[in-house]
């Protein structure tokens, strides 16, 4: 892969520091040079330019601020970073007025430094470099855009308002039931808008407590309870500049949606703990499978929180709507699964097909995807046949509830298995045994998905 | 044969993950792991005002003991790293290079206060390990929003991603590991 990423000079006495900054950025995918003095900088900067220089201020002859100065003379576009010891914060300030990007005190936060660096290569407008990266992002978003399968009617009119919407920054709501693909369509809108150079952050506001589901949207401070001896980053900080994805809004505690209202009305929100708020510039996506307004007429949802999400709805039809889609997502699901696994199944017999299209899809796509991923494990390639299929809602039969070791097995696998919704990954992970096992496992006793 | 040498260090803690991380790693990178008892000196690693362990330090230990027969060599370990100009790091590897470290340390929910979830940590430590040994197998930092190999600069970030490589680093993988025989 031949392309033009971003380059960094660094330039400092101490081997451990350039060791470690270079092995930091390297693996960060910029090109980096480092040398040990400010004369082995310029001489380096007479072969080539770099976009980023790394500039330690204190270093025997001249220093970092002077080496900014002949710098600049050269390549006054280039964006400086000092590094300072705590001791020398007065001159980098110094070096500031003299026209470094910023500076930062060792040793740095890794988060910190990331961000520095994305801004100096940011701001360093000319940005060939900045370019080539918002290419790559771009492509990258191309991917994930057709990412979404389907030609149905029913998937079209989604995907219109998909494109309308992502051009403006209003608040989305997506509705409909589980597993129709809602998150995919929050990505697709934060992809085809002017935000996708930053990311978006989803939060699944069903899965957690109320006291840890406030510590997961705002963070905390170091010391804000007993034991919390970290600081936190928050989900709402993490979407600075991107997407908040608010997925089953509808599991918000109320007394939650006061807080977050007010931080979707002023974009600012407070650290758990901390005293001062902070700004967090983020466009805010939700999605629901319950009805809302039914919510808010039982007194379960706050209707100022409802009006304020429900700005721009968007419902996705399940998928015994959109029957039409169904040979199409089978195809995609099969060949996403013949790479993964490494094996050549190429597709489905007439008569698997048949039953695909005919059974109810409760659990709508992600059934279909689990069910695909299933069969492809016991299908003998080239096809997947009906066989292969997990569709059959046989209740075991009657089998009495024993103690013998294999009844104590079936039943265990059967209820992690219901517990993680038949996500295969996910109860091997429980299990602690590979997938191939759990399918095995699947086969040997006839468990099926009610 | 290549072979993944995993290597507890000063274990504490993570000593009942070493199994399990192991079988994980064995599957994504379709290589025997065998654990190996390396002799691994984590005083020389330590910095008494930081009070962290050099993460660059133990990486050279690592490769020094390395027997030629293992490929790629993973040490796992429980304590605080650093490397000398960041305030933390959760692992280190060598780029294109055989040898990585991981730590749970900063991995652990109770460190934050929040109750403590061992599915979780061990979860973030086989995201974290894949993603080092992903360096060594010459990968930088992935764009894709879920892809393994996306930068995690704070632990929350680490939940953000898959545990999966996404199709074009995992191609990048397989190819590299093809090159290294069966
Ligand atoms: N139209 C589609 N094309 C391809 N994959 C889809 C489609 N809709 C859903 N999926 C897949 O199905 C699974 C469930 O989708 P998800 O967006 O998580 O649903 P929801 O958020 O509504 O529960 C995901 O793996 C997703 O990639
Ligand atoms: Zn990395
Ligand atoms: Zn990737």
């Amino acid at each position: 892969m031949e392309q033009r990423t971003a380059s960094i000079l660094v330039v400092d006495d101490e081997f451990s520091v350039r060791d470690s900054l270079t092995s930091w950025f390297k693996k960060d995918g910029y090109d980096v040079r480092a040398v040990d003095s400010a004369a082995a900088a310029l001489q380096a900067l007479e072969q080539r330019k770099f976009d980023v220089g790394v500039f330690d201020i204190k270093m025997p002859g001249m220093d970092g601020i002077e080496l900014q100065d002949r710098v600049h003379r050269i390549d006054p576009q280039m964006a400086v970073i000092m590094l300072t010891a705590f001791a020398s914060v007065e001159t980098a300030v110094q070096a500031l007025k003299q026209g470094a990007f910023d500076y930062v005190t060792k040793p740095i936060d890794p988060d910190e430094l990331s961000h520095l660096v994305q801004r100096a290569i940011e701001r360093r407008r000319l940005g060939e470099a900045n370019q080539q990266l918002r290419a790559t992002i771009d492509e990258l978003t191309e991917a994930a855009d057709g990412a979404i399968v389907g030609e149905s009617p029913a998937i079209r009119k989604v995907l219109a308002l998909v494109a309308d919407v992502a051009r403006t920054e209003a608040t989305v709501l997506i509705r409909g039931e589980s597993g129709t693909g809602k998150e995919l369509i929050a990505r697709a809108i934060h992809a085809q808008s002017s935000r996708r150079y930053f990311p978006i952050i989803p939060v699944n506001c069903g899965s957690l407590p109320e006291d840890l589901l406030e510590s997961e949207l705002f963070g905390h401070e170091r010391g804000a309870f007993t034991g919390a001896r970290q600081r936190r980053k928050g989900r709402i900080e993490m979407a600075d500049g991107g997407t908040l994805f608010l997925d089953e809004v509808g599991s918000i505690p109320l007394r939650m949606q006061v807080d977050l209202l007010r931080t979707l009305e002023t974009r600012e929100f407070t650290r758990v703990g901390g005293a001062r708020p902070i700004k967090s510039d983020y466009r805010p996506i939700c999605a629901t499978n319950e009805d809302l307004g039914r919510a808010v007429a039982e007194g379960r949802f706050r209707e100022d929180f409802y009006y304020r999400i429900d700005v721009f709805p968007i419902d996705v039809p399940p998928l015994r709507d959109r029957r039409t889609d169904i040979p199409l997502l089978v195809r995609h699901f099969v060949e996403q699964f013949a790479e993964r696994m490494g094996k050549p199944v190429e597709g489905v017999t007439d008569e698997a097909m048949e039953q695909l299209q005919a059974w109810s899809w409760p659990g709508n796509v992600r059934e279909l995807s689990n069910a695909i991923e299933r069969a492809m494990v016991v299908a003998s390639p080239p096809r997947i046949c009906a066989g292969d299929l997990p569709l059959r809602r046989a209740a075991p039969a009657a089998a009495p509830c024993g103690d013998s070791l294999a009844e104590v097995e079936k039943r265990h696998v059967l209820a992690v298995l219901e517990r993680t919704g038949w996500n295969i990954t996910r109860a091997a992970e429980l299990l602690e045994v590979d997938r191939v096992t759990v399918y095995n496992k699947i086969r040997k006793y006839g468990l099926a998905q009610k | 044969m290549p072979v993944l040498q995993l290597v507890p260090i000063l274990s504490g803690p993570v000593g009942g993950l070493v199994e399990p991380l192991g079988r994980r790693l064995a599957t994504v990178f379709g290589m025997p792991v065998e654990v190996a008892a390396t002799p691994i000196d984590v005083e020389v690693a330590y910095d008494g005002v930081r009070g962290q362990y050099n993460s660059r330090s133990l990486l050279a230990q690592l490769l020094a003991h390395a027997p030629k027969a293992a490929t790629r060599i993973l040490g796992l370990t429980g304590v605080d790293l650093y490397v000398p100009v960041l305030t933390f790091v959760f692992g280190e590897a060598e780029l294109d290079g055989r040898a990585a470290l991981v730590s749970s340390f900063l991995l652990d929910n109770e460190l934050y206060g929040l109750p403590a979830d061992g599915a979780l940590l061990f979860e973030r430590l086989v995201k974290e390990a894949v993603h080092e040994l992903g360096h060594t197998f010459g990968l930088v930092h992935c764009h894709r929003d879920t892809c393994v190999m996306t930068s995690s600069t704070y632990v929350e970030g680490i939940d953000l991603k898959s545990v999966e490589f996404c199709d074009r680093c995992l191609r990048a993988v397989r190819q590299k590991r093809a090159r290294l025989g069966a």
